[in-house]
């Protein structure tokens, strides 16, 4: 590794200030995605700024229904939380499919938000690659490519977005704290990320001095079914190929409303608002899950080894429908 | 004799291990230690055109920068007994040319690891790089037959097909798999003088020492080499790799010792690989099952810097009774690090295919598989028509089947369900040979009434520290408390190397010869002193039990091995045995210890020695996401006498969760365009974990080999990992009715 100091920051504003004051400075949550980079040297602050005893991990509900969910809420915390687990079972059940339970008693919320692409050539610093040295190239498109995404992509880059919690925040509309010198903003999850485009290293509205401070839930009805459904190599342990978060609202046999959304396909967790119009007001059956994963992967493109990914993830996103709506 | 022997006891270093007091190599503390790390090379071929050192050489820290252009020369080893250098083509630091991804190109080497970590991230190379060969695909027309015996046949292949009522004509892949045991490379190296010591995880002690003596210029008897535990090796610690030799430059440079470990990415370039194979095989049979013809032809790797085949189609030509065989592999070479052994190296790999084949002619011929299998059922070798020194393969198949309720199954494929899964079983045998080699070894008996036993072999982590602790213990009659066993030393009598799962065959013997050889000895100084109450009696009278010698007749009479030794006033009892198994040269002098001698005496050569086994497997897959899940593993397995049931269990089940891995998930990817390892870590390359686990049932006929050896047991470190792959796969096929002939069966090639 780069050699570093470590700054620990007791309050918002000092964090933020020590961002400010060294444009090589980094946050560090867990740890855990972000201590390995810098042992690949994919990441190489001079200063981490170590926010662990900010007063962020707080889970409070709101008083008009929803939930407020700090920075550093741990992924194992937010996923046993009772609440969680009754108003959101997607949301637990995203987490608990994620990584480890040791990786999860370390990873926040935040630093989960900010987690970078699993693309090995990302993380191997002799390749070029455009996401860490911008118009270097990207040896993914004409390299080993089963894990990148079809959905999204940009003859820059062709990264996947690695999360699963944030496949479910996109489907529950969350909306994502931050502060920073001039104040707190919120920006909803779904502007939140940035498509690769030619600036595949730009990943998120976060400006580099900024601190994430929470997430907001909107409350959900109570008659709302969820589910999120995860494909992958081994039964644990693992990354998605595919995975599907869905939320639909069914009655009288008729689908009012539906929340979709992907992951392991996208270069940012894949909110399909497509896949969504087809669904409402549409019969609660095979034929609409089907509809409804044929426009969610109209436009995927496909890459030498990843092409059957558009195949698995309509069947994912089918499997999660009729899971959900329980037809099949 | 208590009998030790065949009881499920405890590994004896298992508290040690635990509690972290068991040291392995890269964990002995030496004052004043450097260390070193590896800088690799960046492409697959070329050359260094410049190494740019100046901003590692200004850290604070940094000892030395280490590359061709200052290291010190190495030479060929001309020492006897060296063991194989991995790449005979290509050593450490002697010149500019790079001939794969990942090859050490320099060391750094600093007063911390962190600053030899960063120095070697700082160190600037720059190549001339050239177009390197990185498939099989692209090299074919430069294919070639090794020299060797890997080529065979019998009667006529073509005659044999064109007979055939029935015919399979597949091809079947298996990709790069590395062997990334928990525990990395590791070498510490440390120079008193001209003398060296060398701690470094081998899996060849004996040979190693050898062979970096001979490639510094040094005789043997001027470097020791301490293994005492490992972390595993799965062969990628039988030849000697490049850090080995490595930290004796090094610690020669900076004067001071050196410890190189190597990081989990550079387990992936470093120390070897299992080659890739494209199998092609052809089955004739006729409409009974009879096989008409077997043919069986491997295309593997190499590299341009050596020789290694992965002889896929080696038990094809004795596996299964067949009048006409033709069994032949070619190499191609690549540029990417020569392939060693890896756990079960051809059989692996083999019976994955030939197996597969198999079951797809037992579809073909609407028979049940295991009736195909017993339909051609070799009774003897029919390679040569030496009899099996004990095969009891029937009765394998026969309890495997019932364990897994095979008469439960139905034959069609897609016809079994649980819910929304497809249910599939299938099976496989399963082979690998029965090695025994040379080994030496000495036991001592001391006044205090403990004993000590020798041999410079290792315990791989397979148990050999606690099987030969039985084995002195039974032999000498006394408790396994008062029994110590010494290995990993080169201090001790030349042991076997842990490789063709030879090591408990070829050591065990050795160390109850020696046992006995000692507890002979007392019994004669006891039987001729005076002061004895066993005085005047004869040896064939007397018995042990917990360290008391006594007559058979008459418990009373009798006295303890502390007590004879202590009279004689002597620091201790020493036996010896050397045993070189079928030295039957009547021109030699006879070995002199008489247990040895009594085994040396069979004729080995009269028979073919081979493990076997049946593996099963049960399968739901969920057709719709391509997902598997293995639910059940079946292993029947014909090793001979279990020396330890729970240290034998332990090394079945370790080899079906790798082929479960096999049949799964494995496989490490290259980068298409430049040969580069792309998969470098645990999170891309996948290996089975906990929740992958499915239930287990292991069984051993623990019918003892009369031939292979007094102690009857033959090895078991790599008959588990073979077979299991194809009875995955032969499942997934009768789950689905798809037939996946390329490794790893992942959802998307089930969709
Ligand atoms: C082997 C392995 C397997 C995994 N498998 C999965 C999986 O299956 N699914 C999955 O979703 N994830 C998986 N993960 C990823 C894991 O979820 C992330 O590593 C984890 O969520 C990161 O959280 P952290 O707190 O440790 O972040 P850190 O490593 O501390 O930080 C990550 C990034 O976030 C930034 N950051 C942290 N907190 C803040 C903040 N409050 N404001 C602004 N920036 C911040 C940091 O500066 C850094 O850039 C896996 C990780 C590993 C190592
Ligand atoms: S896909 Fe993106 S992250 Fe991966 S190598 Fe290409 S540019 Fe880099």
């Amino acid at each position: 590794m780069q050699p570093f100091s470590v700054t620990e920051v007791k309050d918002n504003i000092s964090g933020i200030n020590a961002l400010s004051g060294n444009s090589k400075a980094k946050i560090i949550g867990g740890g855990t995605n972000l201590v390995d980079l810098m042992k690949m040297y994919v990441e190489t602050p001079q200063e981490l700024i170590d926010i662990n005893h900010l007063k962020l991990t707080t889970i409070e509900v709101h008083l008009n229904g929803g939930m407020r969910i700090g920075a550093l809420v741990r992924n194992s915390d937010l996923a046993y939380a009772e609440l969680v687990r009754k108003q959101y079972p997607v949301l637990s059940q995203a987490l608990l499919s994620g990584a480890s339970a040791q990786i999860r008693n370390m990873a926040t919320v935040g630093g989960n938000l900010m987690q970078r692409t699993r693309c090995p050539y990302f993380f191997n610093t002799s390749f070029p690659c455009n996401k860490r040295i911008p118009g270097s190239g990207c040896p993914a498109i004409n390299g080993f490519n089963r894990s990148h995404a079809v959905l999204g992509t940009s003859d820059k880059c062709i990264a996947t977005h690695p999360s699963d919690m944030c496949v479910a925040l996109t489907a529950l509309d969350a909306t994502i704290l931050v502060q920073g010198p001039a104040g707190e903003r919120k920006i909803p999850i779904t502007d939140f990320y940035l498509l690769p485009g030619d600036t595949p290293d730009i990943e998120t509205r976060l400006q580099k001095d900024e601190l994430i401070t929470g997430i907001d839930l909107p409350g959900i009805s109570s008659g709302l079914s969820s589910h999120y459904l995860k494909v992958r190599d081994r039964a644990s342990f693992e990354f998605a190929i595919t995975s599907a978060a869905v939320l639909l609202d069914i009655s009288g046999g008729i689908i009012r409303s539906a929340r979709i959304a992907l992951g392991g396909v996208g270069t940012k967790p894949w909110r399909s608002y497509e896949a969504e119009e087809i669904l409402k007001g549409a019969p609660n059956n095979a034929q609409s899950y089907q509809a409804a994963a044929d426009e969610a992967l109209k436009n995927a493109k496909p890459q030498k080894y990843n092409a059957f990914k558009i195949e698995l993830a309509k069947r994912t996103l089918i499997r999660a429908l009729e899971t959900t709506g329980g037809k099949s | 004799m208590n009998e030790l022997i065949g009881k499920p006891v405890d590994r004896v270093d298992a508290r040690l291990k635990v509690t972290g007091a068991a040291k392995y190599a890269a964990e002995f503390e030496l004052k004043n230690l450097a260390y070193g790390v590896t800088v690799q090379s960046t492409i697959s071929k070329g050359r260094i055109k410049n190494i740019d050192s100046t901003n590692t050489e200004a850290l604070t820290g940094v000892l030395a920068v280490i590359t061709y252009k200052n290291a010190m020369k190495l030479q060929v080893s001309t020492v006897p007994g060296s063991g194989r250098w991995a790449e005979k083509d290509l050593l450490p630091l002697q010149n500019d040319k790079v001939f794969y991804d990942g090859q050490h190109i320099a060391i750094v080497v600093a007063e911390t690891l962190e600053t030899a970590q960063h120095g070697a991230a700082l160190l600037k190379v720059d190549y001339d790089e050239e177009h390197p060969v990185v498939e099989i695909e692209q090299a074919m027309a430069e294919a070639y037959k090794p020299k060797g015996g890997s080529q065979y046949s019998r009667g006529d292949i073509n005659q044999g097909l064109q007979n055939a009522e029935v015919k399979i004509d597949e091809t079947y892949s298996t990709p790069v798999y590395h062997h990334n045991p928990i525990e990395p490379q590791a070498t510490i190296a440390e120079w008193t003088d001209d003398q060296l010591t060398i701690y470094d995880g081998t899996q060849a002690v004996y040979g190693s020492r050898n062979l970096i003596a001979g490639m510094l210029g040094l005789g043997a008897d001027k470097v020791r080499l301490i293994c005492l535990y490992l972390g595993g090796g799965f062969g990628c610690k039988g030849f000697t790799w490049a850090h080995s030799v490595l930290a004796p430059i090094a610690a020669k440079q900076v004067g001071r010792p050196v410890k190189i470990v190597l990081d989990r990415m550079q387990m992936f370039t470093s120390n070897g690989r299992r080659s890739r194979t494209i199998q092609k095989i052809e089955l004739g049979a006729s409409l009974d099952g009879k096989l008409t013809a077997i043919r069986h032809a491997t295309n593997a790797e190499t590299s341009f810097v050596d020789e290694f085949l992965e002889q896929a189609g080696r038990s094809s030509s004795f596996l299964y009774e067949s009048p006409n065989v033709d069994v032949s592999h070619t190499l191609v070479k690549l540029n990417k690090i020569t392939p060693c052994p890896t756990r079960a190296p051809g059989e692996a790999s083999g019976t994955y295919a030939f197996e597969v084949a198999m079951d797809e002619l037992a579809h073909k011929l609407k028979m049940d598989p295991i009736q195909l299998r017993l339909a051609n059922y070799a009774e003897t070798n029919p390679q040569n028509g030496h009899p099996w020194s004990s095969k009891y393969l029937k009765e394998c198949y026969q309890r495997g089947s019932e364990i897994m309720g095979w008469s439960a199954r139905n034959p069609t494929p897609g016809s079994m369900k649980e819910g929304k899964y497809l249910v599939g079983y299938g099976m496989a045998t399963a082979v690998y040979a029965g090695n025994r080699g040379s080994a030496s070894a000495k036991v001592r008996v001391y006044p205090d009434g403990h004993a000590v036993a020798g041999c410079c072999t290792q315990d791989i982590g397979t148990g050999t520290y606690t099987i030969l602790t039985q084995t002195a213990a039974d032999a000498l009659g006394m408790s396994m408390d008062n029994v110590i066993v010494k290995l990993g030393d080169t201090i001790l009598p030349r042991g076997p190397n842990s490789s063709g799962s030879q090591t408990a065959a070829t050591a065990g013997p050795a160390v109850r010869a020696a046992a006995l050889d000692v507890r002979s000895k007392i019994i004669q100084k006891a039987i001729a002193d005076k002061k004895s109450p066993l005085f005047g009696q004869t040896e064939e009278t007397i018995v042990v039990e917990d360290g008391r010698l006594f007559l058979k007749s008459d418990k009373s009479k009798g006295e303890t091995y502390g007590q004879i030794i202590s009279r004689l006033k002597v620091d201790m009892m020493e036996g010896e045995a050397n045993i070189t198994p079928s030295n039957r040269d009547p021109n030699k002098e006879p070995n002199p210890n008489r247990f040895a001698r009594e085994d040396e005496e069979v004729d080995r050569k009269k028979y073919s020695f081979q493990s076997f086994g049946a593996q099963f497997a049960k399968v739901l897959v969920d057709p719709q996401l391509g997902s598997v899940r293995v639910s059940k593993c079946v292993g029947v397995m014909d090793i001979g006498t279990v020396l330890n049931p729970k240290t034998a269990e332990n090394q079945i089940m370790g080899g079906m969760i790798w082929g479960i891995g096999m049949a799964l998930m494995e496989g490490t990817m290259y980068d298409p365009n430049n040969g580069r390892v792309v998969t470098r870590d645990l999170a891309d390359y996948r290996v089975p974990v906990n929740a992958d686990m499915p239930e287990f049932h292991i069984e051993f006929l623990n019918k003892p080999d009369p031939y292979i050896s007094p102690m009857g047991a033959r090895g078991i470190g790599e008959i588990g990992i073979t077979g299991i792959t194809a009875a995955i796969a032969n499942a997934i096929y009768h789950a689905t009715g798809k037939r996946v002939r390329e490794l790893p069966i992942t959802p998307d090639k089930l969709l």
